[in-house]
């Protein structure tokens, strides 16, 4: 095809897409405030089911991409998930409730609702220096800390589920040299966690789980407390490009056709259904956009897993699969 | 009579913010920003491998993964010396425009709107600040009527993302010399027909809720203006020498349009919890040492300054430094130009993705480099953002990173001149001490 045969013009007109659009002038003396439009969308609180099993969602030391992440969730989209299935009581990025307001619903969760909620936690846990590092709230003692927070809240839980690598394994906050002494959440607390570990885990992860522990109680899980279910099988063993390390075909940059466990890809070590499920409504995923598997599900990410762009020593791969030919690409 | 306020925690926001006020005669008369929470980044970059700097930094924050992923692979690609070509210049473009859609509208929509409008009689929309919601019902169930279509839009965005960044949050498509992602016509048809939804629920929703809100809280206009200063590192290159750029470098000090030159960047930590002797530095030459109990510090927060001045950045800056919002510096103006800059994304969106030529070249090679520096500046939707990386024998030696939040949520410096945030509280009325949701407004307008 040629490609100088569509101008720009066609191309924009092909989508529908716009070549004049309004200024900016126009736009500051309308306003579509009271259409009659959103009735559809209001709808949806129409549905809002009472009695939801409540949720505690409580972000210590990470940087919410686990909530934007449950955000992207597809099916059931995210305002299903917070009218019809759970009740978000608290959530930082989320909660309407400011300052003293929100802390007391944390609090009150502790001290009302003990037994009757499922926590969530999103981050790693800053522990040195008293946990000093991470600070949240006060009462008439001084400074309260996500350490405090953390420790009193998944005591008073039914059930705590760790999500995204920081609150599973310590993930980047408790890298090297983890001045903050940031350690998971299983790690401070004295009862079992299930963790969704991820960089950030894919919604369905996050939802399923949560959906198996209302629905079926305890899903079933591996030695790293990971539901069995999303984090089965190496995703190495899953991969479209599994045929090209079977023929020895190695991408040798970047971007590259051919298997990319050169190019640093942890898919011989990870294990995770991202090859299966895909990401972003299904449009895309790490290797599928032809950049190596970081291998961010894992205990090991990202210390034991760096330089995050060289192979894997040859011993970790042949534990499962036949290692890769001598010589480099 | 002074009233002492504690706003802890700041909610709907990405982080950890906690706000001090003290209220005299229903005014704010003076306030205090602390940035509770220390991971230690910079700390954790030091002898890595250069390359992983742009997935690790990523991390900082899960709402603009992709500008700091920008900073890190610019900073590597001037120490490296190797240059993207065309297509992942415009790649770049249109992964971080669209990030630049989804966190306005979940920054409006989401973390800002319930300071304006009542939510919905369920938690996480209860309880709230009692305030002066002025909004008529319809009007009010209109605008929460888009709070849940903003949802699905701003999902659509990540997905448009994903097509040439992997996936999101923490996309993984960028690396020094390029993007991996090949831009297909698939992807491109496909990126095409989610953004037609996008710009009209932004010409047809976003916009029009904006200038309507401000119609009833035309107050606002007067509240929040705080340091008057701008910075802005420019963003979005529409060449391949970044000579222009659709949002351009420069500065505003003390009502004069300036050049931006980083020498003139400084890191102040007098009221930080760092150590002392490391304040007043430029970026590569500062180093992070936290102290978590320093006497007079209050926030984990370094105070960056430009030629001295507290500067705010953000869509203001950037709209005003461009040239294309001047209206005033308030609580409204922030809003308003936050709407309208993303309504000039949207339309350039529609222009760069027609200009992706498949078939060819994404990526050039970068070769490993024993020693070197580089900067990398760029804009996150809330505001500037840099990484400066220095490379000793192969490894990363020093890393600094200046957020945008460091910017407008900076504590006093050594001079004990208040961060932009902090001044633009002062004169805030708050009507019930109990509810300061006049407080939470001007916070929110920074997208902290």
């Amino acid at each position: 095809m040629d490609r100088k045969g569509l101008t720009r013009r066609d191309f924009l007109k092909l989508f529908g897409l716009t070549t004049a659009g309004i200024g900016f002038g126009d736009s500051l003396t309308s306003s579509a405030l009271g259409q009659e439009g959103v009735r559809k969308v209001l709808s949806v609180l129409e549905g809002i089911v009472a009695d939801r099993p409540k949720v505690i969602w409580f972000q210590a030391a990470g940087c919410t991409g686990c909530s934007i992440s449950l955000l992207n969730s597809v099916h059931p989209d995210i305002a299903q998930v917070l009218t019809r299935i759970i009740s978000l009581e608290a959530h930082q990025s989320l909660m309407a409730p400011c300052g003293k307001q929100a802390l007391n619903v944390f609090e009150e969760a502790i001290t009302q609702k003990a037994g009757k909620f499922i926590l969530i936690v999103e981050g790693a846990i800053p522990t040195a220096e008293k946990g000093l590092y991470g600070r949240f709230g006060e009462d008439e003692n001084g400074e309260l800390t996500l350490l405090h927070w953390v420790k009193r809240l998944g005591d008073a839980a039914k059930a705590v589920v760790s999500v995204g690598t920081c609150a599973a394994f310590g993930g980047i906050p408790a890298a090297e040299p983890n001045v903050i002494g940031a350690k998971s959440v299983g790690a401070v607390l004295s009862k079992p966690v299930i963790n969704v570990p991820g960089c950030p885990p894919h919604p369905d992860w996050m939802i399923g789980t949560l959906a198996h522990v209302l629905l079926f109680g305890l899903p079933d899980l591996d030695e790293f407390q990971r539901p069995k279910l999303f984090y089965g099988k190496e995703i190495h063993a899953n991969c479209p490009r599994y045929f090209d390390f079977e023929k020895q075909r190695y991408a040798k940059h970047p971007g590259d056709e051919g298997c990319l466990i050169f190019q640093g890809c942890k898919g011989p070590i990870a294990q995770a259904d991202c090859p299966q499920r895909l990401w972003n409504n299904g449009v895309n995923w790490c290797i599928g956009s032809k950049a190596p598997c970081l291998g961010c599900v894992q205990p090991e990410f990202p210390d034991r897993l760096s330089p995050l762009y060289a192979a894997l020593p040859e011993e970790k791969i042949r534990t499962k699969f036949k290692p890769p030919e001598k010589k480099k690409p | 009579m002074t009233t002492h306020l504690t706003i802890d925690p700041v909610t709907r926001v990405e982080g950890h913010l906690k706000v001090d006020l003290e209220v005299e005669g229903g005014q704010v008369k003076d306030a205090k920003c602390t940035g509770s929470l220390f991971r230690g980044f910079e700390l954790i970059m030091r002898g890595r491998e250069p390359k992983d700097a742009q997935q690790l930094t990523q991390r900082i924050c899960g709402i603009c993964p992709q500008s700091h992923g920008l900073a890190a692979s610019l900073s590597l690609e001037e120490a490296l010396g190797v240059e993207p070509p065309e297509n992942a210049r415009i790649m770049r473009n249109l992964m971080q425009g669209i990030n630049y859609v989804m966190s306005h509208l979940l920054h409006f929509y989401h973390l800002a709107v319930l300071d304006f409008v009542k939510g919905p009689e369920t938690a996480p929309f209860m309880p709230a600040y009692k305030g002066d919601y002025r909004l008529p019902q319809k009007a009010n169930e209109a605008v929460i009527g888009h709070y849940f279509q903003a949802l699905d839009v701003r999902k659509k965005c990540h997905e448009m993302l994903a097509l040439f960044g992997g996936k999101m949050p923490h996309s993984v498509t960028s690396v020094p010399g390029g993007v991996t992602e090949k831009p297909t016509v698939d992807r491109i048809v496909s990126f095409a027909g989610r953004l037609k939804e996008v710009r009209l629920f932004v010409e047809q929703e976003y916009v029009p809720d904006v200038l309507g809100l401000a119609k009833y809280y035309a107050d606002y206009y007067r509240i929040g203006s705080g340091c008057k200063n701008f910075l802005s590192f420019g963003v979005f290159p529409l060449d391949k020498a970044h000579k222009q750029r659709l949002f351009k470098r420069g500065t505003y000090l003390q009502g004069r349009d300036g050049e931006m030159e980083t020498k003139h960047i400084s890191e102040q930590v007098k009221h930080a919890w760092y150590q002392e002797e490391t304040s007043n530095k430029n970026p590569l030459q500062g180093e992070t040492v936290p102290r978590v109990k320093k006497n007079g510090a209050y926030s984990f927060v370094k105070a960056p300054r430009y030629r001295g001045n507290p500067c705010e950045v953000g869509p203001l800056a950037r709209m005003w430094i461009n040239g294309d919002y001047r209206r005033g510096i308030s609580v409204m103006d922030r809003t308003a130009a936050r709407a309208l800059e993303t309504l000039k994304i949207v339309r350039a969106l529609e222009d760069w993705i027609g200009q992706l030529k498949p078939g060819e070249k994404t990526c050039n090679e970068a070769g490993p480099v024993r020693q070197g520096e580089g900067a990398g500046l760029t804009e996150a939707p809330r505001g500037a953002v840099g990484h400066w990386i220095r490379i000793v024998e192969g490894k990363t030696q020093e890393y600094r990173i200046i957020p945008p939040t460091n910017w407008n949520c900076s504590p006093r410096d050594d001079a004990d001149v208040r961060g932009p945030l902090e001044e633009a509280l002062i004169g805030t009325p708050i009507k019930d001490p109990k509810n300061p949701i006049e407080a939470a407004r001007v916070i929110h307008s920074f997208d902290p």
